[in-house]
Parts: C-alpha cells; sequence; structure tokens
C-alpha cells in the first residue's frame, strides 16, 4: 500500500520493506567497494612491506599539510551529509537540501585540491610512466609507490565524482519537495555512500602521506 | 499426461488447465518491450539468447584446438595462434557462459517465482545487469576479432603486462566491465532472498536452488571486485608501462597470482554451486522423494562458498610461493571437499529407495552427480602437493576442471534448460530426442576427457600445440569424443527451438514436481502471483497431488 | 503510516561531537607522525584510523540502528579483506624460512 507523496515500487509489498532492501542493498554494494579497494590495499601492503624506505622517501615528495587540510574537508562533507540526512528524517526540506548543496561543495573543494597535487606532480616528473624522474636511490620502487598513490587516490576520486553526481540528483529532487518524513531513504543511502567514500580516505591519508616523517 | 499430445492450436488458444492466454512471453510485443523490459522472466530469456552465442563461440575454439591436437605436429595452426585459441577457449567459456550461465537465466527467471515474489528487488539493475554482460562481451568480441588474446585465460605477468603483443587491454576491459553484472545479479540475489520470502517460507523451507544461488551470490559480491581491481592493474600496468606486477620494475608477479586466484578460485564455485542446486531440485523430482538431508545440503552450500575463499594458493604450488603457505592451502584445499561430499551423500541417499523415473532431466542429473564425483576426487590429486608438483601444468588438470565445469557445471546447465523448458516456453520437446542427445553428451564427454587424465599423467603439458607421439592415440580418442560432445550439444539447439513452434503444450507442472514456480501457469503471467502464496509446508513435499493454477 | 519512518535519528549535538572527535583524531595521527615511534608507527596510525572509521560507521552510517544483518554484511566485508591481505601476506612473510632456493 502506497502513501500519498511517495511511490512503492511493485515489486514490493510496502513501504517498510522497500526501505530495507534499499537500505541492505546499499550496504551490500559497499562490502564490493571494500573488497575492489581491499585488492589496493593488498598491494600496497606487500609492496610498502618489501621496500620500507623507498616508500619513505617517496611519500615525503607528497604535501602532508595539504592532505590533512584535504582530510579536514572530507570530514566535513561527512558531517554535512550527515546533517543531510537528519534533515531528511525530520522533513526538513530546506536542510536537506542546505546540507547535499554543502556536501558537494566540500567535495568539489576536495577534487579541486586533488587536481592541483596531481598537476604539482605531473611538474615534478613523478608520474610513474615512461617520464618519470626520481632523485634518489630506489627509483623503481617509489615509482611503485607512486603507482599506488595515483591507482588508489584516482580511484577514491572517481567514486567522489559518481557522489557528487548522485548527491547533485538528490538535491535535485529534495529541491522539488519528493521527500518526507515518510519517504526519505534515498537520501539515506547517498550518504551510506558518501560517508564510505570518506572511510576510504581516512586510511588512505596516514598511509599514504604520513610514511617516514620523523 | 495431456503433454504427450502434438501441438495442433497455438498458445493464445490453449484452454487447458495451467495454459494462460496472457503470459510473459505474449504480454507486449516488439522489440522494445524486450529491451527495456524489467521482467525478471524476460531478462532471464535476454541472457539464455546472450550466453548461448558466446558458448557457441567458445565451441567454435575448442573445436580448433581439438583438430590441431589430432596430429602431434603443429600442422592445423601455429604455435601463436594457438595459444590465442585457448586462451580465448577459456575466457569465453569462463567468463562469459559458465559464470552466468545458470543464474543468469535460471537463477533470474525463478527465484521470484520460487520465494513466491512478483519480481527481484531491483528489476532495473536487473536489466542493467545484461547490458553490462553485453557490453563487457562486445569488448572482448573486438580484441577477438581484431587479433585475439594468447596469454591464457590467466593473464599470467609480467607476460600479459609487458611481452604479449595481443590485445591484452581491450580483453582486459571487456572482463572488467562483465564483472560488474555478475556483482549486479548476486547483490539483486541476496536483497531478494533476504527481503522478499513470501509468508511462511523460512529459510529452512526455501528450496535448495534457492540457498545454492544465495551461496554463489556471496560469492559473487565478496570475489568478483577482486578480479576487477586487479584486471584494472593489469590494464594501467600494460597501458602506462607502471611496474606493480613487473619484476623488471621492481614488482611482484606473485602477487598478480594471488590476487587473481583469490577470485578465481571461489570462481569455480560460483560456476558448481548453482548446478548443485538445479541437481537437488531435479533428483528429488525424478525419485519422488523429499531430499535426504535437507539441512546439510542447505548448510553446505554455505560452507563451500566460505571455505572457497581459503584455498586460492593450490593454483601457485610450483610458484615461488612460500612452503608454509602452500601447507596451509593444501589441507584446506582438502577440507574444502567435505561439503561437496555431502552433497553427493545426500543426493545418493535420496535416491536409494525412491521411485526413480529417467527423463531427460534426471539423465543429466544422474550424469552431473557420477562426473562431477570424478572431477571432485582428482581434485584432492591435485590437492596433494607432492603430486600436484608432478601434474601441474599437464592435461591432469585440464581433465579435472573439464570433469567439474563440463561433466558437472554444463550438465546441470542442460538438466535445468530441460527441467523447466516447459514452465518457461509452454512448451515440451521430444523426449527420445533428448534422452538420445543426454546419452551423446555423456558418452562423447567421457571419451574426451577420460585420455586426459591419462595424458596428464604421463606428462602431457597443457598449453603446448605439439606433443611426443606416443600420446597421439590419446588425443585421437579425446577429439573423436568431442565430436560426439558437439552433435549431443547440437541436438538440443534443434528439439528445442522446434519446440517453440511444434511442441506440445505444456500444463502447469508436466513433472508433477514441488516447488511454487509449478503453482503458476506455463509460461508465468508477468506479474507471476494473482496473489501472494502463503507458505505452509516444508520443501520438496512429495509425491506432489495434481497441483492448482494459482 | 509512521512505521514506514527509520523511528531512529541521530541528535544534532552527537554528529557535531563525532565531527570534532575526527577532527582531533586527524591532528592526533598527523601529530603522532612526526614522533619517531619505530615499528609502532604503523600500528598507532592504522588504530587512530579504525577509530576514524568506526565513528563515521558506527554513528554518521547509523549502523548502531541497524539490524543484526546490516552488522553482519558489514563484518563481513572487513573480514573478507583482511582474509585477503594477511592469506597473501602470510605467504610473503614466511618466504624464505625454508632455506631452500625458490621457497
Amino acid at each position: 500500500m502506497s502513501s500519498p507523496g511517495h511511490n512503492v515500487a511493485h515489486q514490493f509489498d510496502d513501504a517498510v520493506q522497500q526501505r530495507d532492501a534499499s537500505t541492505l542493498g546499499m550496504w551490500v554494494f559497499l562490502v564490493t567497494e571494500v573488497m575492489m579497494f581491499g585488492g589496493l590495499f593488498a598491494t600496497y601492503v606487500l609492496y610498502r612491506s618489501a621496500y620500507p624506505e623507498a616508500f619513505a622517501a617517496a611519500s615525503h615528495h607528497l604535501n602532508a599539510q595539504l592532505g590533512a587540510m584535504n582530510t579536514l574537508v572530507l570530514l566535513g562533507s561527512s558531517l554535512t551529509m550527515a546533517l543531510a540526512v537528519r534533515s531528511a528524517q525530520h522533513g526538513a526540506r530546506f536542510g536537506t537540501v542546505a546540507g547535499l548543496l554543502s556536501t558537494i561543495a566540500l567535495g568539489s573543494v576536495f577534487l579541486g585540491v586533488k587536481a592541483y597535487e596531481y598537476a604539482h606532480k605531473f611538474e615534478e616528473k613523478l608520474v610513474p610512466g615512461p617520464y618519470f624522474v626520481f632523485d634518489g636511490p630506489e627509483g623503481t620502487h617509489a615509482e611503485l609507490f607512486f603507482s599506488l598513490y595515483f591507482a588508489m587516490t584516482g580511484l577514491h576520486a572517481l567514486h567522489m565524482v559518481i557522489g557528487v553526481g548522485v548527491l547533485g540528483t538528490l538535491a535535485v529532487m529534495a529541491a522539488r519537495g519528493r521527500f518526507s518524513v515518510a519517504y526519505h531513504n534515498p537520501i539515506e543511502i547517498g550518504g551510506l555512500y558518501w560517508h564510505f567514500v570518506d572511510i576510504v580516505w581516512i586510511y588512505l591519508f596516514p598511509l599514504l602521506y604520513l610514511l617516514g616523517r620523523h | 499426461m495431456d503433454d504427450a499430445r502434438p501441438a495442433q492450436r497455438k498458445l493464445v488458444n490453449a484452454m487447458e488447465p495451467g495454459a494462460s492466454r496472457t503470459n510473459y512471453l505474449n504480454a507486449d510485443y516488439g522489440l522494445k518491450s524486450w529491451l527495456l523490459t524489467r521482467d525478471h522472466k524476460r531478462i532471464a530469456i535476454l541472457y539464455l539468447i546472450s550466453i548461448t552465442l558466446m558458448f557457441l563461440l567458445g565451441s567454435f575454439f575448442a573445436v580448433l584446438i581439438r583438430l590441431e591436437l589430432l596430429t602431434p605436429h603443429g600442422d592445423l595452426v601455429q604455435g601463436d595462434t594457438y595459444n590465442k585459441l585457448f586462451t580465448m577457449h577459456g575466457i569465453v567459456m569462463v567468463f562469459f557462459f559458465l559464470v552466468p550461465s545458470i543464474p543468469a537465466v535460471f537463477g533470474n527467471f525463478l527465484l521470484p517465482l520460487m520465494i513466491g515474489a512478483r519480481d527481484l528487488a531491483f528489476p532495473r539493475l536487473n536489466l542493467l545487469s545484461w547490458y553490462v554482460y553485453v557490453v563487457g562481451a562486445a569488448f572482448t568480441l573486438w580484441a577477438v576479432i581484431t587479433g585475439g588474446v594468447d596469454t591464457g585465460w590467466t593473464f599470467y605477468t609480467p607476460y600479459s603486462t609487458t611481452a604479449s603483443h595481443t590485445n591484452v587491454l581491450t580483453t582486459a576491459i571487456g572482463i572488467f566491465i562483465t564483472g560488474f553484472s555478475s556483482i549486479l545479479t548476486g547483490l539483486n540475489f541476496i536483497v531478494t532472498i533476504h527481503q522478499m520470502r513470501a509468508p511462511g517460507l523460512t529459510w529452512f523451507r526455501l528450496p535448495l536452488f534457492v540457498w545454492a544461488h544465495y551461496a554463489t551470490s556471496l560469492i559473487m559480491i565478496l570475489g568478483t571486485p577482486v578480479i576487477a581491481i586487479t584486471i584494472f592493474l593489469v590494464g594501467i600496468e600494460r597501458a602506462f608501462q607502471l611496474g606493480i606486477f613487473d619484476p623488471a620494475l621492481g614488482g611482484d608477479p606473485i602477487l598478480f597470482q594471488h590476487l587473481f586466484w583469490f577470485y578465481s578460485h571461489p570462481a569455480v564455485y560460483i560456476m558448481i554451486l548453482p548446478s548443485m542446486g538445479v541437481v537437488s531440485e531435479i533428483i528429488t523430482c525424478f525419485a519422488r522423494k523429499r531430499i535426504f538431508g535437507y539441512e546439510f545440503i542447505a548448510v553446505s552450500s554455505l560452507a563451500i562458498a566460505l571455505f572457497g575463499f581459503l584455498v586460492w594458493g593450490h593454483h601457485m604450488f610450483t610458484s615461488t610461493q612460500s612452503v608454509y603457505a602452500a601447507l596451509i592451502f593444501s589441507v584446506l584445499s582438502f577440507a574444502v571437499a567435505i561439503p561437496s561430499a555431502v552433497k553427493v551423500f545426500n543426493w545418493t541417499a535420496t535416491l536409494y529407495r525412491g521411485s526413480i523415473s529417467f527423463e531427460a532431466p534426471m539423465l543429466f542429473a544422474l550424469g552431473f552427480i557420477g562426473l562431477f564425483t570424478i572431477g571432485g576426487l582428482t581434485g584432492l590429486f591435485l590437492a596433494a602437493l607432492g603430486l600436484d608438483v608432478h601434474v601441474h601444468d599437464t592435461y591432469f588438470v585440464v581433465a579435472h576442471f573439464h570433469y567439474i565445469m563440463v561433466g558437472g557445471a554444463l550438465m546441470g546447465y542442460l538438466g535445468a534448460v530441460h527441467f523447466w523448458w516447459p514452465k518457461m516456453t509452454g512448451r515440451m520437446y521430444s523426449e527420445w530426442a533428448a534422452r538420445v542427445s543426454a546419452v551423446l553428451v555423456f558418452v562423447g564427454f567421457n571419451l574426451t576427457f577420460f585420455p586426459q587424465f591419462v595424458l596428464g599423467y604421463l606428462g602431457m603439458p597443457r598449453r603446448y600445440h605439439v606433443y611426443p607421439d606416443e600420446f597421439q592415440v590419446l588425443n585421437v580418442m579425446s577429439t573423436t569424443g568431442a565430436s560426439i560432445l558437439g552433435v549431443g550439444y547440437l541436438v538440443p539447439l534443434c528439439y528445442l527451438i522446434w519446440s517453440l513452434w511444434r511442441g506440445p503444450i505444456a500444463s502447469a507442472n508436466p513433472w508433477r514436481a514441488a516447488g511454487l514456480e509449478w503453482k503458476v501457469a506455463s509460461p508465468p503471467p508477468t506479474e507471476n502471483f494473482a496473489q501472494t502464496p502463503i507458505v505452509t509446508e516444508e520443501a520438496y513435499s512429495y509425491p506432489v497431488r495434481e497441483a492448482e493454477v494459482v | 503510516m509512521s512505521h514506514a519512518v527509520n523511528p531512529h535519528s541521530t541528535p544534532l549535538a552527537t554528529l557535531i561531537m563525532v565531527f570534532l572527535a575526527l577532527v582531533a583524531l586527524t591532528g592526533l595521527t598527523v601529530g603522532v607522525a612526526y614522533i619517531d615511534l619505530g615499528a609502532w608507527s604503523t600500528p598507532v596510525a592504522l588504530l587512530i584510523a579504525t577509530v576514524k572509521a568506526l565513528l563515521v560507521v558506527v554513528i554518521f552510517m547509523e549502523l548502531r540502528f541497524g539490524q543484526p544483518l546490516t552488522w553482519l554484511a558489514a563484518v563481513t566485508g572487513v573480514l573478507f579483506m583482511a582474509l585477503l591481505i594477511g592469506l597473501t601476506m602470510a605467504d610473503v612473510i614466511s618466504r624464505g624460512w625454508l632455506g631452500v632456493p625458490g621457497r
């Protein structure tokens, strides 16, 4: 049975089943994401244990202050996302839209900083491939570090871009009054995705930026 | 039985009990209604067509391989071409036929019916999964047409990332994309089974087919992402000359193998578990007896899924993997055989003192039990470290996995096709033709692959297009068997397609089988059930009275 | 009608406090990185990251209101990733223990 103002898809018996199924579906999807990033983390663990000095030396070339600032930006975006979810749960349209837009804004700042960092790496000739140059004894292993740096932060950034798109869509829907106290699950599961992307960065930051700093 | 009558009338005019005027096939017409469908049953048919085409492609490569191996010399194709043949045979058969086969066709079609639901939890994701599959297949086909790949389906580095001059990148992209089809299917199944069972349908009342697909879905979502990221790394290494797996640049090729096999071993359980679910359904129906040890079979599916993730290193016994890791993997590989054995014992006990009849689905299911047992036992040979060192990379391994994949999984798939064909199409096929093809498949299969056990033990390596003269007799036997096997696969194509036009109309329950899917018309209406059924019985409550159409 | 609503909602104060904790922990992890802890650097960094992750998962992602099945899903994901890394590293670490070349 559907209440006025939101739809229950035909395959579901009621709104509760639809909500529970959607939420479980997002969590299962996040499990697949954990495994996908897990392969990269496994690669990282193996090579860092094999070449600790090279990894420490390479990590020095990353700007830890910028990385830390970006971490705070992303954590802030998780706060605004949680606030958006909370507003949605209370049926507060303005709070929902404001929260989503703030999250998008902070996420965009993060991506902008990453773009700047990537451009800087390009100038420093630290992009792996035929033009890679590393002044230090462990050039090939440092290149391995940067391969992982670009692969891991690149995949993370791709997820953020997708996340911004998803949140933008949700913001438009929220602004049009599609959500209510009775129906707001898409915001919640959008939030789950965004928080997951934040968690990945919570691990990436110390593992990539803070090696060998003492 | 009314199904024996020749078809004299068109489906839409059939007025017999069990036939419906409007069903999912004729509910809407036109290409758009199929390509934009959200009906799980139509999506299953879309998959059926796609994977059949890919199966034919994979078989084409197999034909060339067996023809080349008729003679000891490399006289049909050159070595480089032969490398491409076995590579593409493996890739197409594994990723584009076996992995999707039963889940994408029969899982999609039957799961909602078996649990009393109107559709899967996410019908649009379901359709998306088919499109993702098609796009992935298109990339791979493009790679095949424009020169092929020669790395082996296992893509070992650094050959695949550095030395190979074939279409590795395109193929890698194709497999990467198709992996997401698997992930979406698995996700859909898990949520559906958890959230959308009919009232009264507790976990231990579910058909074992559902348990099998649940376990398969767990593997799909936990394993496939790892091969996705691994293929991704291979792709960027190749495209940008990075050094992730290349030892010349400090990379570890064994890391690739760990990452690859972390998925690819559980993948073999993705390929076999659904067949086991099919066999449970068929055996119990044609023995007219409740399955023996229901809970054990159900839980053993989960056990296989879990243990399957702990054994991948047994593919790496002859790599530079450490002996201690090899020991752990060897012991665990012995353990993973136990839940499979439990199933075989329970199926056998179900047959004991059953009222057995030998319709075509039953022939395929019985064939599965015998051939899977042989394949599984030879797996234990391979799990033993010392023996594996002797037969690794020989035809012993090739025979082992073909016994499981072809003698097991493919037989299960054919059994499923024959068992649920009347449900899906509303038509019966020619029973005698089906039995003939089952026998052809069984005989042809054994003649093809049993000699390969001997060849492998005698030392014939795999992936070589030439071999010593003394191995020719066994190879000729194998190719002869393959010819018979090929006929055995082509015959069903003929009589099944024929049945669509001229087959007798099928009733709702031509096999007098238990299960919710047999309570709806053949073919089912789009919405499956007019009213959500309420389940009060255990599964497999045989004998089944004349079924009522719900 | 109201049973369609998730009855749980996180209070505003909780969300802000969690955020502040996350910020503090970020500062901590940066600060600790500049101290020589020897072999303990990595475990400490991972521990701090895990505490942050747990705060996000349990509070922001509202896992604390979640059904047991949701907890199972979350734990399973982490467990299998640990399995991948753990067994792979078991091989890497134990290479050479036997003293036989190539093993």
